[in-house]
């Protein structure tokens, strides 16, 4: 095995579990949009916060990783439930740049409210896996980046899964596809919108969880909202599936642009392919046909 | 009450209609000529940039609020302008060709991104001019030969004519001007067809077209408007900032700019400079506010951004029509004031319309 090989190996490795948490908040982004047709650009502060939470409740208070998943991962969605609850339920009816301006608000909000909170500092905590890494087929990965790969699958087979066979994905979806008929069919649309809203809440809490001890704690995590947004575009808008392939494939050309580009491309790589996918093909690899013709 | 009586067909659509905007108007450009020689410098230079804000708004207007294309990417042109108009200078070009000239340039980006902009709409539209300006904020970070990359580049003092307007109290007269300028350009263009036009497709695409309206071109044709209006102000900010760096044209530059339109008001010039003022207020009035909260609170940064977003979201849901909108309100009562009814202008229920299968 050459040496030119094992980087090739070695990027897509790295490719994949970044664009894992890509695809997480993708995910996230996506269902909101299919449910309600905001285009939710808090998600990435709610991760921030469900960062920032994390943190406090492991270097203060002094609780094991594994305890404070779920108990940040239910508190970002009450949060999230009430969001749509109390706030963007109004706008409904609106245009579509009304939702587009109340969650950028809303993002503002939540990223003034965790700098005021926890303080503008960046912070770091350790989890179970941090630092080990394990051999697979000559090619070393953390193990945490494993772990993150596994739960971003695990959480996408649970979310088709969901959908697929429980009364209430069912009933979400109904409310996705036609809110009036669904309603009439005695689905409580404005119940599972805000329900909808919450779960997206406890994936992006989860995403936030497991990207911050990759990263740092900071604010400028909500950044990945933008990365997210072009795995949507290239996956194709309004597909949960899409946004899990476009999430990696991001991954993967941020990685590769970074090792095989000048410099520099790393960064804007993401923001062309976003570009070039619109205009070339708006519906993206999975997505439905949109848009219209004068 | 006041009641119109028409007695020639201009009259409709005068920019001033009646002799009390002539008064009030007058009043405003008279005390706004006599400021610089009452106020202090600070106060000068801060103006000056307000007046550039004022600018920058009233390009995004003209895109967003006239034509109806969402840009949430406008700093890419203010920064396109600046960079344009400082290394022009650079070169030997004088101050007064060389702002003309930044505005081409931008308004020339403003084209190539509007190109993309009649196959994307909406969402997509604001997604593409997101992600534009970003790529364009690592592009001058990268392109250190002509914009210095990260270590910045030094503007020129400008001058017109031999003299120098370097200190603030010529340049908040440069800014007024040009401010000016745009502003009646604009609204003059708004009463001609190509506003009109842009209104068209602004309402309904389908309806315009049918009209015999070129949407395609007409969306071109905004972007590359919005764009150079923008990149005048760029230019100015340029001269206001004195030292170029890739760090002042951020994102949150562009979400500014569509703060200052949307609680202005979409679709009203009065609004793009109402929200303009509003918005350069608002870190003056978060610093008065630290002094009345407790030191614990007042020491933390995120205070400015959470006013911020808490007056959007104010806005956003119970003002969608901005400051120009409540002005309006505000006229109407005093108008026809004993006889103003509550319910005027009472919203009506709204319910979901789906905007996937338009």
């Amino acid at each position: 095995m050459n040496t030119a090989w094992e980087v090739f190996a070695q990027v897509t490795v790295n490719g994949i579990a970044v664009g894992a948490i890509y695809a997480l908040v993708a995910m996230g982004i996506v269902l909101i949009h299919k449910a309600t047709e905001v285009l939710n650009f808090a998600h990435g502060d709610l991760l921030v916060l469900s960062a920032f939470s994390a943190w406090a409740l492991i270097t203060h208070v002094g609780l094991p990783f594994w305890a404070v998943v779920p108990l940040v991962g239910a508190g970002i969605g009450v949060i999230a439930y009430g969001l749509d609850a109390v706030i963007v339920r109004r706008i409904a009816g609106q245009p579509q740049f009304a939702g587009v301006m109340l969650t950028i608000a809303m993002a503002f909000m939540i990223r003034g409210a965790v700098s005021m909170g926890f303080g503008p500092e960046s912070q770091s905590y350790d989890t179970p896996w941090t630092g080990q890494t394990s051999e697979l087929g000559g090619v070393a990965i953390g193990n945490l980046s494993l772990v993150i790969m596994g739960v971003s699958l695990g959480i996408a087979a649970a979310l088709w899964l969901f959908f697929r066979h429980t009364r209430l994905g069912v009933a979400m979806q109904a409310a996705s596809q036609n809110q009036l008929a669904a309603h009439l069919n005695g689905v409580r649309v404005k119940r599972l919108n805000s329900l909808v809203w919450a779960l997206a809440g406890v994936t992006a809490a989860i995403a936030g969880m497991f990207l911050a001890p990759l990263s740092l704690v900071d604010t400028s995590l909500w950044l990945i909202t933008l990365k997210a947004l072009a795995a949507i575009v290239l996956g194709g808008f309004g597909s949960l599936p899409g946004a899990l392939i476009g999430g990696i494939l991001i991954g993967l050309i941020e990685q590769y642009a970074g090792v095989y580009l000048p410099d520099g491309s790393r960064d804007i790589a993401p923001y062309l392919v976003l570009i070039v996918v619109l205009i070339l093909r708006p519906r993206g690899i999975l997505g439905d046909a949109h848009g219209r013709r004068v | 009450m006041r009641f119109d009586y028409h007695t020639r067909y201009r009259q409709g659509f005068a920019l001033l209609r009646h002799r009390s905007d002539w008064l009030s108007y007058g009043l405003l450009a008279a005390a706004l000529l006599a400021l610089p020689m009452l106020a202090s410098t600070y106060l000068v230079g801060e103006l000056g940039y307000v007046f550039i804000l004022c600018i920058a708004s009233m390009g995004l207007m003209a895109l967003t609020g006239f034509t109806g294309q969402v840009s949430l990417g406008h700093a890419s042109f203010v920064a396109i302008g600046a960079y344009a108009h400082a290394w022009l200078m650079a070169q030997g070009v004088p101050f007064a060709a060389s702002l003309p000239l930044a505005a081409l340039i931008s308004a020339a980006a403003g084209l190539v991104v509007g190109i993309p902009a009649i196959r994307v709409s909406g969402l997509y539209l604001a997604m593409v001019t997101l992600a534009f300006a970003i790529v364009v904020e690592q592009i001058i970070g990268m392109w250190r030969g002509v914009t210095g990359g990260y270590m910045g580049m030094m503007v020129e003092t400008p001058q017109l004519l031999g003299l120098s307007l370097g200190s603030p109290r010529v340049f908040y007269y440069v800014c007024l001007f040009v401010a000016a300028l745009v502003l009646l350009a604009l609204a003059n263009l708004m009463r001609s067809g190509i506003g009109r036009a842009f209104t068209g497709v602004r309402d309904s695409e389908a309806a315009a077209y049918a009209l015999g309206i070129e949407v395609n071109r007409v969306k071109v044709g905004a972007f590359g408007l919005s764009a150079g209006i923008t990149g005048l102000a760029g230019g100015l900010m340029a001269h206001h900032i004195g030292y170029l760096t890739p760090d002042a044209f951020t994102l949150l530059l562009s979400l500014d700019l569509v703060l200052m339109v949307v609680i202005g008001g979409i679709g009203s010039l009065r609004g793009a400079i109402l929200g303009a003022v509003l918005i350069s207020l608002l870190p003056n009035a978060v610093a008065a506010l630290k002094s009345l909260l407790p030191a614990a609170m007042a020491r933390q940064t995120g205070l400015e951004i959470f006013v911020a977003g808490l007056v959007l979201a104010l806005f956003v849901l119970f003002e969608p029509t901005g400051l120009n909108g409540r002005w309006l309100k505000l006229r109407a009562l005093i108008e026809s004031f004993p006889l103003y009814r509550r319910d005027m202008f009472r919203r009506q229920k709204t319910y979901m319309k789906s905007e996937r299968n338009r």
